[in-house]
C-alpha cells in the first residue's frame, strides 16, 4: 500500500519541509492534549517523541532517573532539532512532564508556551467544571497567538476531522484484529505514529483509503497468538516486529500511543467545549489520572474478552512512576482471570537488546 | 570538648519532643479501642479538618520517614520490590506499601485507617500510592486536588480547590455521621496557624551567628508540625523550644562547635545517614543552617487568613514549595541564601522525588549565577541506603569544604 510511506516517513521524524507542513507548529508530549482546539487555531499539532540519540545537553537539566521520553525531548529541543516549532503546550499529567515543564519555560526558546493544568481526577463535578474552566482559558490563549477568534463552527469542523481519524484508527485497529496479519506489526505503529505528526487533514483522507484497501484485503493463512501490549508509550518498532516473528500479532493494546490517543469520539452535537470536556475526562484513563480505582483493570480485562487475546505484554519505560505503580494491582486483576502478562522494562535509548527477544519469544511460545 | 561541653550543645527539648511522639502513636494505635476514626493523610494536606471531626490523622510519610531512620527501609523496599513495585518508585511509598502488608517498621506497621485523604500538592506519587491503599484496606479516598501553580494561581483553581474543601467537609460528615464542627474548626485553624508562626520563628532563629540549631535539628523537631499542627500539643511544645532557642542565642550557644561555615540543604533529609551526615559537616565546622524542606511547613503562612480560615487555606495548600514552578522555588532558595547568609548550597538529589529533584539542576544554575557560592549536588534516597555510597560522598563533602574554606 503506497499510502503508508507517508506514515513511515512521518513516523520516522521527517522535516516538517519534508512533511509539507506550512502551518505553524505546536509540540505536545501527552494525549490529554486538547488537539481538537489547536487545529482549529489553525496550528499544527505535532506529538513529539525521543530522537533517541545520546543524551548530552539535557544532562544539565534533567537527572539520568529521569524517563527517557523526557530527557530524550528536552535534548531534542535544547540541541536545536525542534527548532521548526513555534511552541509547546503541556498538560499536567505526571511528575516528570509537570518539570519538564518548567524546564522548558525557563528556557524560552519558542515563541509560544502553554501549560494546560487538567485536573488530577476526573470523576467529580466540581474536576469537570475546572476542566472547563481550563478549556476556555487555553482557547483564549490561542485566540490570542493566532490573532483571530475561534469560532464554535471552526471547531466543530476539527473535531470532526479528529473523529475521523479516531474512527478510522479504530477500525483499522479492528480489521487487523478479526484478521491478524493483514498488516505487518511495523505499518500498524507506523500509522499510529505517524497520524500524531503529520497535517492531520491529509491523515484523515490517508487513513480512509487504507481502511478501504484492508476492507478487501485477505488475511494470511496463517494462526497466530493475540498479543496485546499496555503501558505508556511505546515507541519501538523492534517491539513490534519480535512480536510477529515470534508468532504473535498485536490485536489491541493499551498505550497512550495507541488507543488511549484514538479510542473515544468526541460528541459533534452539544457544544464543543462541553464535548471536549466529555470526551477528554471520559476517554480510558492514563495512570496519572484519577478515575476510579479499577477502571485500568477492568478495561484492560475486558479488552482481553473481546479480542480474545492469549496474553499481555507490558511495555514499561523506566522510571514511569505512574505505570510502575499500576502494574502490580494490573498483574494481580490479569492473574485473577487467568489472563497471561509478561513485563519488559525499557528505556528509549537502548532499544531492542538480546534478552528483550528472548523475553517475548518465550512468552509468546509458553501460551 | 569535655562531656559537659557535649551536653551543653545539645537542645534539651529533644527529649520532650521523644515523649510526645511516642504519646502521639500510642494514641493512633489505640485509637479503635477508643472508638476514635483514623484517617491516613498525606504530608502536605490540610489536616484541621480532620481535627475539628476528632479524627486521628495518621501520616504515612512520616512513618516512612521513621522507617528510614531506624535504618529499616532497605528491607521493607526489597519487599515491595518483591510485590512488583519497581525499586525507582518513591520509597516512601515503597516502604509503607510492604508495610502494610507484612507489618514491618518500628511500630509493627500504622494502625489501618478508616478512610483515605490525599492531597496531590506535593506530588502525583501519592495520588497513586492512595490508590494502592484504598484497594488495600477497601476504604474511602478523598483526593484534594490542588493544580500546579507552574506561574501562579489562577481565578479558576481557586474556585476549584475552594469548592473541594466543600466536599471533604461533606465527606468527613458522612463518614462520622455527624455534622462538621465549625465551632472547633475555628480553634483548630488558630492553633494550626500559631503553630505554623512559631515554626517559622523557630526555622528562623538559625538566621543567628552561631545558629542555635541546625537543618539536622529541623528534620527532628519538624514531625509534631506535621502530625500535630492544629493542637494545642504542638503550639505549647514550640513555644518551649522557641524560648529554649533564645536563650541559646543569648548564651550564644551554637549547635556546631566553632561554627565557620553556614550553609543551605535542598530536598528531603537522607534520613539513614543523617548521624553520619550531621557529624561529617560539623567536622568541617560546617552548620547546615537551613533547609527549603522543613520551611514548607510554614511556607505559605502569608496566605492563611485566621478569620476565613478554611476558605484561605485553599491558596494556602495550594502554592507550597512543591507545587509552584521551578523559577519560583529558585527565588526561595535564593531568599533563604540571603535570610541565613549561607555561603553554600547542598542540593540532595534524591532518587525517590521527581517532583522535588527535577529542576534541582536548573536552580542549581541559577544561584551559582546569581549568587555566586558553590553547590554540590549528591545522589542519594531519603529512605532507601542502597542508593547511598558513602565514599563516594565523603569525597566530594570534603572537597567542596575545601572550596568553600579557600573562599571564606
Ligand atoms: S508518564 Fe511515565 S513515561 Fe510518560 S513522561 Fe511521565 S514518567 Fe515519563
Ligand atoms: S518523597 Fe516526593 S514523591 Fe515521595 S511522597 Fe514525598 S513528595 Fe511524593
Amino acid at each position: 500500500m503506497k499510502e503508508l510511506t507517508a506514515f513511515h516517513d512521518a513516523a520516522n521524524c521527517k522535516t516538517p519541509e519534508q512533511l509539507n507542513i506550512s502551518k505553524k507548529i505546536i509540540g505536545y508530549m501527552c494525549s490529554y492534549v486538547p488537539e481538537e482546539l489547536i487545529h482549529a487555531a489553525g496550528f499544527h499539532p505535532m506529538r513529539l517523541f525521543s530522537s533517541k540519540s545520546d543524551i548530552v545537553l539535557a544532562e544539565n537539566h534533567l537527572q539520568a532517573y529521569c524517563c527517557s521520553p523526557v530527557r530524550g525531548v528536552l535534548e531534542n529541543s535544547l540541541s536545536g532539532r525542534l527548532d521548526f516549532l513555534s511552541g509547546a503546550v503541556f498538560p499536567h499529567t505526571c511528575d516528570s512532564i509537570q518539570r519538564l515543564s518548567d524546564i522548558w519555560r525557563m528556557n524560552n526558546r519558542y515563541e509560544f508556551f502553554w501549560d494546560v493544568v487538567w485536573p488530577a481526577k476526573l470523576n467529580t463535578q466540581s474536576a469537570l467544571t475546572y476542566m472547563k474552566d481550563v478549556l476556555i482559558k487555553f482557547r483564549q490563549d490561542l485566540e490570542n497567538a493566532c490573532g483571530t477568534s475561534i469560532s464554535d463552527e471552526t471547531l466543530h469542523d476539527s473535531i470532526l476531522t479528529y473523529n475521523t481519524i479516531r474512527k478510522k484508527l479504530s477500525r483499522i485497529y479492528e480489521l487487523n484484529a478479526q484478521n491478524p496479519g493483514i498488516l505487518n506489526a511495523c505499518d500498524l505503529l507506523a500509522i499510529v505514529k505517524g497520524t500524531m505528526i503529520m497535517d492531520r487533514d491529509t491523515a484523515a483522507m490517508l487513513l480512509n483509503t487504507i481502511v478501504d484497501q484492508l476492507e478487501k484485503k485477505q488475511p494470511p493463512d496463517k494462526p497466530v497468538k493475540r498479543i496485546i501490549i499496555a503501558g505508556g508509550i511505546c515507541d519501538s518498532p523492534d517491539v513490534y516486529t519480535i512480536i510477529e516473528a515470534a508468532g504473535g500479532c498485536v490485536v489491541a493494546d493499551d498505550l497512550c500511543t495507541g488507543q488511549r490517543w484514538f479510542k473515544e469520539l468526541t460528541d459533534e452535537t452539544t457544544d464543543p467545549i462541553s464535548a471536549l470536556v466529555k470526551r477528554y475526562s471520559q476517554r480510558l484513563p492514563c495512570p496519572a489520572k484519577h478515575n476510579g480505582l479499577t477502571k485500568r483493570g477492568d478495561h484492560l480485562v475486558q479488552l482481553c474478552q473481546t479480542h480474545k487475546a492469549d496474553g499481555i505484554v507490558f511495555m514499561l519505560l523506566k522510571f514511569c512512576d505512574p505505570h510502575g505503580f499500576d502494574y502490580p494491582y494490573l498483574k494481580e486483576t490479569l492473574d485473577k482471570h487467568h489472563i497471561k502478562s509478561i513485563l519488559c522494562e525499557l528505556d528509549d535509548q537502548q532499544q531492542n537488546s538480546g534478552q528483550l527477544s528472548t523475553r517475548i519469544e518465550t512468552f509468546i511460545h509458553m501460551i | 570538648m569535655s562531656d559537659d561541653q557535649k551536653n551543653n550543645l545539645k537542645i534539651k527539648s529533644a527529649k520532650k519532643m521523644r515523649d510526645l511522639m511516642t504519646t502521639y502513636y500510642l494514641e493512633a494505635l489505640t485509637a479503635r479501642q477508643n472508638n476514635k476514626k483514623i484517617a491516613w493523610i498525606t504530608s502536605g494536606g490540610p489536616v484541621e479538618p480532620l481535627l475539628a471531626m476528632d479524627i486521628i490523622p495518621v501520616y504515612p510519610e512520616n512513618h516512612a520517614a521513621m522507617i528510614g531512620a531506624s535504618k529499616m527501609g532497605e528491607d521493607l523496599c526489597v519487599k515491595a520490590e518483591n510485590m512488583g513495585y519497581s525499586s525507582d518508585l518513591c520509597s516512601y511509598a515503597r516502604a509503607d506499601i510492604s508495610c502494610a502488608v507484612v507489618k514491618g517498621g518500628p511500630l509493627g506497621g500504622l494502625p489501618e485507617p478508616d478512610m483515605l485523604i490525599c492531597c496531590n500538592n506535593i506530588c502525583g506519587t501519592v495520588l497513586k500510592w492512595y490508590e494502592v491503599q484504598a484497594r488495600y484496606y477497601n476504604v474511602p479516598l478523598f483526593i484534594l486536588d490542588t493544580p500546579v501553580c507552574h506561574t501562579g494561581y489562577s481565578p479558576a483553581i481557586a474556585k476549584y480547590v475552594e469548592t473541594q474543601l466543600g466536599e471533604y467537609i461533606a465527606f468527613l460528615e458522612k463518614i462520622c455521621k455527624a455534622p462538621f464542627d465549625y465551632d472547633k474548626m475555628q480553634q483548630v485553624g488558630d492553633l494550626s496557624y500559631d503553630a505554623q508562626m512559631l515554626w517559622q520563628k523557630i526555622l528562623e532563629t538559625a538566621a543567628h551567628k552561631p545558629s542555635p540549631m541546625s537543618a539536622f535539628d529541623a528534620f527532628f523537631f519538624l514531625a509534631l508540625i506535621v502530625t500535630l499542627r492544629g493542637t494545642r500539643i504542638a503550639v505549647d511544645f514550640y513555644q518551649e523550644l522557641l524560648e529554649e532557642m533564645t536563650q541559646r542565642i543569648n548564651q550564644g550557644i551554637g549547635v556546631v562547635p566553632d561554627e565557620q561555615h553556614r550553609l543551605l540543604w535542598d530536598n528531603l533529609p537522607i534520613w539513614p545517614k543523617l548521624k553520619w551526615l550531621s557529624d561529617k559537616f560539623s567536622s568541617h565546622n560546617a552548620c547546615l543552617v537551613a533547609d527549603t524542606y522543613t520551611s514548607a511547613w510554614c511556607g505559605t503562612i502569608k496566605y492563611v487568613d485566621k478569620s476565613q480560615f478554611l476558605k484561605s487555606i485553599a491558596e494556602a495548600y495550594t502554592r507550597i514549595y512543591l507545587n509552584i514552578g521551578v523559577d519560583q522555588m529558585a527565588d526561595q532558595v535564593m531568599d533563604m541564601i540571603d535570610f541565613y547568609d549561607a555561603k553554600g548550597l547542598i542540593m540532595h538529589s534524591n532518587r525517590s522525588c521527581k517532583p522535588y529533584s527535577f529542576g534541582q539542576m536548573d536552580i542549581m544554575n541559577i544561584v551559582s549565577k546569581k549568587k555566586g557560592i558553590p553547590v554540590l549536588m549528591i545522589e542519594a534516597d531519603m529512605v532507601d541506603p542502597r542508593s547511598f555510597s558513602t565514599s563516594q560522598i565523603e569525597t566530594r563533602i570534603d572537597a567542596f569544604m575545601e572550596m568553600i574554606k579557600q573562599r571564606s
